[in-house]
């Protein structure tokens, strides 16, 4: 058996009391099974019901007269069963059975003996039969609110680039000369780090095994590695911390590939013996 | 009424008759602000991003948190955009540029008699290096983020072979000047790719087309690095940006 509602219980006892013309307190215990049910009808409820609903009918009693026996039914059969419940809402008033029936007997009635009730069969709870998942987002148009910003992003970069370019002279040493070497050979500085590693260890471990092992295979599989799902910084101290010894790491390596390699990869102070790295060669030249 | 209001109604009435006409309404879409009739609405907000074909590669919202400045710094689109700047100022020095031994003399001839040259040349070097630097900090900034988790994972791996894509693009356009700077610096870098165990040999020999860096190098470096890479980064760019968005836009809030 359903559990009903307090709530609907309720708003059909109002419906039955305002029906009938008792109190709710009433019309609940005789839902409830525990007095006996009211077996009134009262015209003048139907006729005002009647009136209001459909203001342009004016033959409001026999429209009463078709609902009483429907209501004797009714509270008949509410005393069986106390789940059954039984609302005579407005409907029966409503419909307002044409009156013309008793004076036009030709007119065919389809359905004569069909009394129009409705019954609460079972209540269906107020549940979505989808639940949605997601929470809502708070989101905002990309026009302005994105394109904006990244526009002036762009328009800060280029005149940036442009403002470089001009101050800033891009290398250009003598021609290409496979039979002069230059001391120190140095690689473009992003990969100053590993020549760098390449002076420690073994070019097998420095040039191969660590760019391709570490560099590659470890960096593409990290999110396969790291199955911590936060990400706050504060639940993920390892990770933050590894990348940014990673960082350090690469940074140092690339600095002092950079600036403190002098001839024969030796050691050198950029502020003592100059620098030796011709990329940065107009760099210097601006001070 | 005086002759100033005349005319600014002439000139509005003008405007109107053109942006509503069949040209202007045939080149661009509804919603584009250049038609007649825009109005700042949600709904033409929404258009303006659908209905243009550079701009839909973003979705018509955004979450709020991501559009703060300090939590991409621009970064992504900035790398994008670098790339767009060193393909055009790329073209335009490709005009200059033989692959042959001519080409130390067109690089001091562009940046001495052609208009223009020694800028366009020196936003291509550091743009170059300032892409690898910025394409660098993105990968950081989606780190520090933990923008690599679930269910972003595949694309943080297409974002490495971005890094190594961009990385290799540099590295081939360093060798183009065809000065001692160029020449030992992929030498250098040549010589590591010798150290690869078994096919050490055979890489450094077909990275350099030969035992050692020579102009034939340089055409192959050169091929590579105006066709080849751009070519496979573009079709792993329009991945990774797809992806983004795919995988529910941008990461966080934290």
């Amino acid at each position: 058996m359903v559990d009903i509602p307090e709530h609907l219980l309720q708003r059909s006892a109002e419906a039955r009391a305002k029906a009938l013309g008792i109190s709710v307190e009433q019309a609940m215990a005789e839902m409830k099974g525990q007095s006996d049910p009211t077996i009134i009808s009262k015209e003048p409820e139907v006729k005002v019901i009647d009136e209001t609903l459909a203001p342009a009918a004016e033959t409001p009693a026999p429209a009463a007269e078709t609902v009483t026996p429907v209501k004797e039914e009714h509270a008949a059969e509410t005393t069986e069963k106390v789940a059954a419940v039984k609302i005579e809402e407005k409907a029966p008033a409503a419909k307002t059975p044409p009156p013309a029936k008793a004076d036009a007997p030709d007119e065919v009635d389809f359905a004569p003996d069909v009394k129009v009730t409705q019954r609460l069969l079972t209540v269906v709870k107020a549940k979505p039969i989808q639940k949605p998942v997601k929470e809502p987002i708070d989101k905002v148009n990309t026009w302005p609110h994105l394109m904006l910003p990244e526009f002036v992003a762009l328009m800060a970069m280029t005149a940036f680039l442009i403002f470089l370019s001009a101050i800033l002279q891009a290398p250009l040493l003598e021609e290409a000369n496979p039979n002069v070497t230059p001391n120190p050979a140095k690689a473009p500085w992003y990969f100053l780090g590993l020549q760098e590693m390449l002076s420690y260890w073994d070019p097998q471990i420095a040039g191969v095994m660590i760019p391709t092992v570490v560099g590659l295979i470890l960096w593409m599989a990290f999110p396969y590695i790291d199955r911590n799902p936060e990400t706050h910084p504060s639940k993920r101290k390892f990770a933050i911390m590894f990348y940014t010894f990673f960082l350090a790491g690469a940074g140092t390596l690339t600095i002092i590939g950079v600036l403190f390699r002098g001839p024969g990869w030796n050691w050198v102070y950029p502020w003592i013996d100059g620098i030796w790295f011709d990329d940065l060669l107009d760099w210097i030249h601006f001070e | 009424m005086s002759f100033r209001d005349r005319l600014k109604e002439t000139r509005a009435k003008a405007s109107d008759g053109f942006r509503g006409g069949k040209l202007m309404s045939s080149i661009f879409r509804p919603g584009s602000p250049f038609r007649k009739g825009y109005v700042d609405s949600p709904r033409n907000r929404s258009y303006v991003v659908m209905n243009n074909v550079l701009y839909h590669l973003h979705p018509v919202k955004v979450k709020r948190h991501g559009v703060r400045l300090s939590y991409t710094l621009c970064l992504g689109g900035l790398s994008f955009f670098l790339f767009i700047v060193l393909t055009i100022t790329g073209i335009w020095l490709m005009f200059y540029f033989r692959p042959t031994e001519l080409a130390y003399v067109d690089i001091q001839n562009l940046q001495t008699t052609i208009a223009f040259g020694s800028l366009v040349r020196n936003m291509h070097r550091w743009g170059a290096h300032l892409m690898v630097l910025v394409v660098f900090l993105h990968m950081s900034r989606v780190f520090y983020h933990g923008a690599y988790k679930a269910p972003r994972e595949f694309n943080w791996v297409i974002g490495v072979i971005l890094l190594l894509l961009t990385l290799l693009l540099s590295f081939t356009g360093y060798l183009l000047p065809w000065d001692q700077l160029a020449i030992w610096a992929v030498t250098v870098g040549g010589n590591m790719a010798g150290y690869v165990p078994v096919v050490g040999a055979q890489v450094k020999f077909g990275l350099f087309a030969g035992l050692e860096a020579t102009t034939a190098t340089l055409l192959r470096f050169y091929v590579l690095h105006v066709l080849f890479f751009p070519f496979i980064i573009v079709i792993f760019m329009a991945v990774h940006f797809w992806r983004v968005r795919k995988d529910g836009g941008i990461s966080g809030p934290l």
